[in-house]
Order: C-alpha cells, then structure tokens, then sequence
C-alpha cells in the first residue's frame, strides 16, 4: 500500500507541473481535472471518504465544467468550435 | 392691484417665454443661435502615416535591446532579482516548515483535550455516527453558517457580475453559444437519461445518512448540483426551467438560509454542549437521530445544489 501510496503522490506532482508548463489550455484543464481525480483517491486512502466525495464531486467535476465554460465563452477553444461550425452550418432566421 | 395684462403685452415678458419653454413648447435657443452638426474628425491619410511610423520608430528605439544598453542591463538585473527572491522565499517557507511539530507526534498542539472530547463524547452529545459531520454540524454549526454565507455571496457576486436581462437572453439566444453545440446529441441524452436520475438519488441519500455514513450537506449537494448540470447539458435550459427556475431557486435558497439560521440560533440558545436541549438526539444509528444534525444537513445540501447550478447556469447565458 505505501508504493501505491507513492506512485499517486508522484502523479500528483507530475500532474502539478505539468499544469503549469502545458501550451494548450483545454489541456491543463484536463490535466488539473486529472490532479482533481488522483486528489480524491488519496483522501480515501487517507482514510478520510468525506473529503473524497467533496473533491471528487466539486474539484473534478463542477470546476472543470466551469473552466471549459469560461474557455468557451472567451473564444480560447477555437479548433473544436470551427470543426462543429464546418458540420453544422448554423441556420440563422434573420 | 394686479389686473389681467393683454396677450401682446404678456407675449413679450420674461415669464411667458420662461413658462413656454419650462413647457418644451419653444426651444429658446431655435432660430436664435445657429446651429450645425458637430463636424466628424477625418485624419488625412499623411498624418496617419507620420503617425505609425514614428511609433514604430519609437518602438524599436525603445525595444532595441542588441543596442539599448540600459535595457540590457535592465533585463539581467530582473532576472537575476526574481531568481534571488524565489529563492528567498522557498527557504523562507522551507524554514519555517522545519520549526512545525512533526505530523502525529505526542507533542503537537492539535492533541489536546478538543479533539480528544469530541471523539469521547461525541456520540453521546450530538447523537451523530459520523463524527466528522457531528463536529461541523453542532459543535460547530455556526462556522459552517458563515461557510454557506460565503457561498451565497459568492453567488450573488457571480450574479452581479454575469447576469443580464431577461430580454436579452431572449434575443441573444441566435448567438448563445449553445448553437455551436451538437443540438440534441443521443449519446449525451441517453446517458443523462440514465445516469442523472441515480446521481440525483445518490446526492440525496449522502445528504439524509451525513449522520451516519461519511458525507454530509455540501458534498451531496455538490453531487445533485452536478447531476443537474448534466441534464441541462443534455436537454437545454428550456427543459431544466420546467421544474428549476429563478423563483424556485429564490425560494429554496432563501428558505435553506433562514431555516438554517433559526436552527443554529435555537440550538445554542437552549441547549448547546452540557445543557439540556429541547431536540431529541434519538437512537444512534436511525434516520431519524442527530437532533439538529440531519435538517441542517438537508439545508446545507439544498443551498449548495442551487450555488452549483447557478454558478453554471449564469456562466453559460447569465441567467437562471
């Protein structure tokens, strides 16, 4: 258990750098979402599930959604939004 | 002795042009003052010209750094300060660190009698399995009122920031940002179909056992405002305003709030730690124990489900 314990806390740190030093926002998103999950895990580990559910629900879960919300609102994932665009011309009623 | 003036006469005072203008039937100032249209400011092409390009000059003198040698030397010394002040800091931190009581020791300061009375009496006091929730919750209740406070503030700064008219959600709805979307992915609907109802029923059972299993109010909450969020992802803000819209969310949030605060009040006023207390703390174990514990849970819950919700939803199109 104590080198399970181990590798988590070093994904744990990969994860905490590479945050930082990932180009691609929508991937330090994913990769904070991920840092989130193995957070989660953990706690239980840690014997503390109360906290786990918490991080799991609010830290992987609703702040990432919020992230990618924001993303989308500031037009900083473009790719994705001209390949749906190119898919689905948008019918406008005007 | 004031009698009444001609027409002519009183057409030429002060007061009848004043009263006629207070009407807006006249605009003094037609016809007496020339008017014109304030000419629009039209730079020649020139100018703008000379403009950009002692700019550009300007720029790259400034901006020169193979030649600027104060930039140079600038440029270095920033450098080497941050380097030297991050260093500061990570030993500043390291330092103090090393002074803090080793984790678990016999001498740490967070092994008093606190922690020791909670674990000992717990149960008996607030009738709560789970300790943790019982702690937060009664011992502590009042904290945890100033922790959903904090929340609806936070909402409230959201929606200060972020919420727009109703009329203009309406009109912008050709440009929301839900056009670029997939409209009405079956994938995403199936699997919301399935899954919401089971995260709904998951959210509410942590919340009504945060006395007996590990869990409580905000995390169960925090599950249910997820699995709301799901749907409105799945099916739209249309379908979600069916059963969850700005009045019900007014409603519950302020309820939650209040009745909390009543609680809370209550509860210290009458029978906090040692005193006899009017709430019954039941048969440890059952649904129905834990005195204050499981309505405040169930109000905790309901508070933090709406900020979860609301923060997406003003995120999305500024309103609920």
């Amino acid at each position: 258990m104590a080198i399970f314990n181990m590798i988590l806390l070093g994904f744990l740190v990969i994860c905490a750098i590479s945050v930082s030093f990932s180009k691609n926002l929508l991937n330090s998103i994913l990769i904070f979402m991920s840092y989130s999950l193995i957070m989660s895990i953990i706690w239980i580990l840690l014997e503390s599930p109360d906290l786990a559910i918490t991080e799991a629900a609010v830290g992987a879960g609703v702040t990432s959604i919020l992230f990618f919300v924001t993303l989308k609102k500031i037009h900083a994932i473009k790719q994705e939004q001209e390949e749906e665009e190119k898919d689905e011309p948008h019918q406008k009623t005007e | 002795m004031s009698r009444i003036r001609k027409q002519s006469e009183y057409e030429k005072t002060f007061a009848y042009h004043f009263f006629r203008w207070l009407g807006g039937e006249k605009d003094a100032f037609v016809g007496n003052m020339e008017m014109r249209p304030q000419k629009e400011y039209r730079e020649e092409d020139a100018t703008i010209e000379e403009r950009m390009k002692d700019r550009q000059q300007a720029i790259a003198e400034v901006y020169d750094s193979s030649h600027n040698r104060e930039l140079k030397f600038f440029g270095a010394l920033y450098k080497c300060f941050s380097i030297v002040f991050c260093i500061a800091i990570v030993t500043l931190l390291v330092i103090t660190v090393s002074y803090l009581p080793s984790v678990g020791g016999v001498q740490k300061p967070t092994n008093n009698e606190v922690s020791e009375k909670y674990i000992t009496d717990g149960l008996e006091d607030t009738g709560a399995v789970n300790i943790v929730t019982g702690m937060i919750l009664s011992y502590r209740a009042f904290d945890t009122f100033g922790e959903t406070n904090v929340l609806f503030i936070a909402t409230c700064c959201v929606m200060i920031m972020l919420m727009v008219d109703e009329e203009k959600i309406r009109d912008n709805r050709e440009s929301n940002d839900r056009n670029f979307e997939p409209k009405n992915d079956v994938i995403l609907q199936v699997i919301a179909s399935l899954l919401a109802p089971i995260v709904f029923l998951f959210g509410i059972y942590i919340i009504l056992n945060g006395h007996l299993s590990p869990g409580g109010g905000f995390s169960g909450g925090a599950m249910i405002g997820a699995g709301m969020i799901l749907y409105v992802a799945a099916f739209g803000f249309e379908k979600t305003g069916r059963f969850f819209n700005e009045n019900v969310y007014k409603c519950v949030k302020v309820t939650a709030l209040l009745c909390y605060g009543c609680i809370v009040t209550y509860y210290f006023l009458t029978g906090a730690n040692g005193l006899p207390c009017l709430i019954p703390t039941g048969e440890a174990g059952k649904i129905l124990s834990g005195g204050i514990t499981l309505p405040i849970n169930i109000f905790v819950g309901s508070e933090v489900a709406c900020t979860m919700y609301a923060f997406y939803a003003l995120f999305r199109r500024g309103g609920l």
